[in-house]
């Protein structure tokens, strides 16, 4: 990416920061917070996310079959199935309906399979009247804009602008202000138009291929009117919407409320065998009882391929294919949370599975604009109903992005500072935080003339022009003396033949080159609980460039963390990680990178260094040694959003409360730094506008005078540069040398 | 009572719907108390109970327009969520519960199920014949205009009627 595409993308995020931001942030807030609270209500949450994924592995598993059933059974009822390739395709079908029908007026229920296709265009352009009967969809056509958002399309509208909308297009007899009198005005509105309309339009959230019904999932009862008005009714949805029968529908009845807007269930849910048995309300014959009608519904069901068999057979986007629309994974966003779907989103779909179905069914350049705005944080995956690995997607896309920009201008120039396995042609910026690991050894072999060089304003602004690396942000300081250096000439301090047990302590880059501190404390803890220590010399965990959608090289450096540990890990020994993101490689993403016995290997025997003490204190270590509470200060907390993705926070809580002290944990879903997230230039206002939220939260009166600690080490930056308090990792707070920062 | 009604009106509290019980003979009566006029209502498929003469049970387009209350049968009442299914019917019952400012849904104590599940493992057999139904849970309501608002395209209010009656299963 050009300078000047940096600039002009940073100006579009703050455009939208400025001006949806506020609404966005208070919605989706809510909606998440919902979330929690209602899935807390579930006795067998984890498990019916199991079942509903299980669910969604087999019909998308059995899809043709399905599809077969689901007609056989529409066609059987009195229904028509049209399977449409493409949006072209499906277009064309709907707009002979509309014909055949001599329609006037289509009236529509949301449906996001319908924005895919675009098909109020092309009923518009054969003279139909199209109308949206959701309020915000609806609201949304007035003011000739987009959704920003897969469930709720109109959030980041307030009242007020609402308001003003209505009042310019409808110029009302008496004021509109308050929600209840703009709902009162649309209802009045819709509900006309809706009586008179020809046909109408739904999506459908669930289909069962036993019984041929549409499951629509709604609270404002638009859909069932749009069903069952009209005498025609035509519903649109992709093949991935089938399940094979009714009572597959409990776990996502159950999961699909909680998830996307945090309700238990939605006001209705709708579930329809067209040709439905009510009766048309013909306005025309408005004194015949229904009783007394004997009518003829007309229903057409057009699935939509659109690139969706192609995904079914793509080993990587598979996976989107689950997916049920609820929008926790956008709710959960800490990124989506400030900008909405107008940043992060593509043609059609919004938020963190976006990329998958932009990709799908749009091609992967459309995800291209907002792939970026994925930082892998993993706060979605526990969100999703059914356990999609969103950020997987996001980087597999990514990855597949890469390949395809190919301008090798600056390749003579970094070849030899970028040891990576990726095409020529990368971006630079992605190419430099990518071999971050070989950056930050250079620069501490050559620190202090690295760090000094790295604070002059020319470099800093040339950092800034080339790879956009933004200059607010101050850069890490590389040290002298690595932590392994140290360590080879300290040596271990317990005896074997003393030692209650024996760890490798990872060196991650960031521990090892910048803040080498964190790793002497956490030797000397380990040490103090009887634990003999090994800091070998292992690389980089692939994290870095696992981020910036490299996956080749992060491939690479992942079999070599675990060649080099492969013998610790057989003899016995487990391996402790300081930073929580090369943990969560071990735990979690070299599933995709390693062999599955590696994986499984490395994943049971490495823990978060505050795991592991939790483990020996609760194995009768002695905490004696340890740093208590005493009289110092209390604790404001970040755990890392890849550690509490693993649920394993709660560890270093645990032992905090253990030794006296008195925690506040943060409740965000992610400081906005996010590795190099936050050095982007594009990026710069986006991370810190996310950054507040949880600065906001350690300026409480119950927090703000506490000592701020934090697991991870953009976390410490990005509270660094917030506050202006510096933020140490826990395990330096329980060191036995551990003084209390000046205040 | 049945088993599940006490955990059904708790959740229907929780959601601010109110609910009455009441029997066979009190039913005329409950519902007086219950239903503004204009009323319309569809024939309910029990055989303890049936719509009194004040309610309209032909309805029409241009009463589901007038009238304030529409009654309607629930076949199942789920108590772990304070829903009630409807089913659509010929007659109008989809629409009748729809269109009305206060939707009065009838449903018999001896249908009220503990949870989704067996809602829903009951209504496997009844979709596959060809039947609709709306699993409904409290008013309809709306947030896209800023607020929560309640009656955003169908009712504003919803009342549960509990018929305590030791009918057998007759829909």
């Amino acid at each position: 990416m050009s300078s000047v595409d940096r600039a002009a993308k940073a100006d579009r995020i703050r455009h939208l920061l400025e001006t949806e931001g506020d609404a966005v942030e208070a919605n989706t807030l809510g909606f998440n917070r919902g979330r929690y609270e209602s899935v807390a209500d579930l006795e067998d949450y984890e498990t019916l996310k199991e079942e509903a994924r299980t669910i969604k592995e087999n019909a998308i598993e059995r899809l043709p079959e399905l599809v077969d059933e689901l007609t056989a059974t529409v066609e059987e009822n009195g229904g028509s199935v049209y399977l449409a390739d493409d949006a072209a395709d499906a277009n064309r079908y709907i707009r002979d309906v509309a014909n055949e029908a001599e329609a006037d007026r289509v009236v529509k229920s949301k449906s996001m399979t319908s924005e895919e296709l675009e098909v109020n265009d092309a009923l518009e352009r054969e003279g139909v009247d199209v109308v949206e009967t959701d309020l915000g969809e609806w609201v949304l056509q007035v003011a000739d804009d987009a959704p920003s958002h897969i469930v709720a399309p109109a959030i980041h509208k307030s009242r007020e602008e609402i308001a003003r909308l209505f009042t310019d297009q409808f110029e009302p007899d008496v004021p509109l202000e308050t929600a209840e009198e703009l709902t009162m005005f649309a209802r009045e509105r819709l509900g006309d138009l809706i009586e008179g309309a020809d046909i109408g339009m739904t999506g459908a959230n669930f289909i069962t291929a036993d019984s041929g019904s549409i499951v629509l999932v709604t609270s404002e009862g638009n859909a069932r009117k749009t069903a069952v008005v009209p005498d025609t009714h035509v519903a649109v949805a992709g093949i991935e919407k089938i399940v094979p029968s009714v009572e597959d529908l409990a776990p996502f009845v159950e999961l699909i409320g909680r998830s996307g807007t945090g309700q238990d269930i939605t006001s209705y849910v709708s579930l329809l065998t067209p040709p439905v048995e009510s009766p048309v309300v013909d306005v025309e014959e408005p004194d015949v009882a229904f009783a007394d009608r004997d009518d003829r519904r007309d229903f057409h069901l057009v699935l939509i391929d659109n690139g969706r068999t192609a995904m079914r057979e793509d080993d990587q986007l598979r996976e989107t294919l689950y997916c049920i629309r609820c929008s926790a994974c956008a709710n959960s966003c800490a990124n989506f949370q400030s900008v909405g779907g107008h940043a992060f989103g593509g043609e059609t779909y919004t938020g963190g599975i976006a990329t998958g179905w932009e990709a799908g069914v749009h091609g992967t350049d459309s995800a291209a604009d907002f792939n970026d705005l994925c930082t892998g944080c993993t706060r979605c995956v526990n969100a999703c109903p059914v356990g999609i690995d969103i950020p997987w997607i996001n980087t597999v896309v990514r990855d597949r992005l890469n390949r395809e920009g190919d301008d090798g201008r600056f390749e003579f120039v970094y070849d030899e500072l970028v040891p990576d396995e990726e095409p020529g042609g990368l971006d630079l910026q992605k190419r430099l935080f990518g071999n971050y690991g070989t950056l930050a050894r250079v620069g501490s072999a050559t620190a202090p003339v690295s760090n000094w060089l790295a604070g002059l304003a020319p470099v800093r602004a040339l950092m800034e022009r080339v790879v956009g690396i933004d200059e607010r942000r101050e850069l890490p300081t590389f040290q002298r003396e690595t932590l392994r250096e140290w360590y080879d000439a300290r040596g271990p301090r317990i005896d074997t033949a003393d030692a209650d047990r024996e760890v490798v302590l990872y060196p991650d880059t960031y521990t090892n080159y910048v803040d080498t501190d964190r790793g002497k404390a956490a030797v000397r803890v380990l040490e103090t609980l009887g634990v003999r220590v090994r800091v070998p010399a292992v690389g980089e965990s692939g994290r870095a460039p696992f981020s910036q959608g490299m996956v080749a090289t992060a491939n690479r450096q992942a079999s070599r963390v675990y060649a080099a540990l492969a013998e610790d890990v057989d003899a016995g020994r487990d391996v402790v990680v300081i930073e929580p993101s090369d943990l969560a490689m071990f735990r979690r993403e070299y599933e995709k990178l390693l062999p599955e016995r590696s994986f499984e290997r490395l994943r049971d025997n490495s823990y978060d260094i505050c795991e592991y003490v939790y483990g020996v204190l609760e194995n009768g270590g002695d905490p004696g040694g340890l740093r208590t509470a005493g009289d110092g200060p209390g604790i404001a907390y970040h755990a890392h959003c890849q550690q509490r993705t693993l649920g394993l926070d709660r560890y270093t809580t645990a032992v905090l409360d253990y030794l006296g002290y008195d925690v506040v944990e943060s409740d965000v879903e992610c400081c906005g730094m996010a590795g190099s997230f936050g050095y982007k230039r594009e990026y710069y206002e986006l991370s810190t506008d996310v950054g507040d939220r949880l600065a906001d939260q350690f300026a409480e009166p119950d927090a703000r005078d506490r000592l701020v600690v934090a697991s991870g080490t953009s976390c410490e930056e990005q509270l660094g540069d917030l506050l202006d308090r510096d933020a140490v990792h826990p395990i330096e707070v329980i060191d036995p040398r551990f003084r209390w920062p000046d205040p | 009572m049945g088993v599940h009604a006490e955990r059904f009106d708790a959740t229907l509290a929780d959601l601010d719907v109110p609910v009455t019980h009441t029997d066979p003979t009190g039913f005329n009566r409950t519902l007086e108390t219950i239903a503004r006029d204009p009323a319309i209502g569809t024939a309910l498929p029990f055989e303890s109970v049936s719509l009194p003469d004040w309610v309209d049970d032909e309805a029409t387009p241009a009463t589901l327009q007038s009238a304030s209350t529409g009654i309607t049968a629930a076949s199942i009442g789920i108590a772990d969520y304070g829903s009630v299914v409807l089913p659509a019917t010929p007659s109008g019952a989809e629409q009748v519960s729809l269109f009305s400012d206060l939707h009065v849904a009838v449903v018999r104590a001896d249908d009220i199920v503990p949870d989704m599940r067996t809602a829903i493992d009951r209504l496997g057999p009844r979709l596959r014949d060809g039947g609709s139904v709306i699993v409904a849970t409290g008013p309809s309501a709306t947030a896209d205009m800023g607020a929560l608002v309640r009656g955003a395209h169908g009712p504003r209010d919803v009342h549960v009627v509990v018929v305590e009656t030791g009918d057998e299963a007759d829909e």
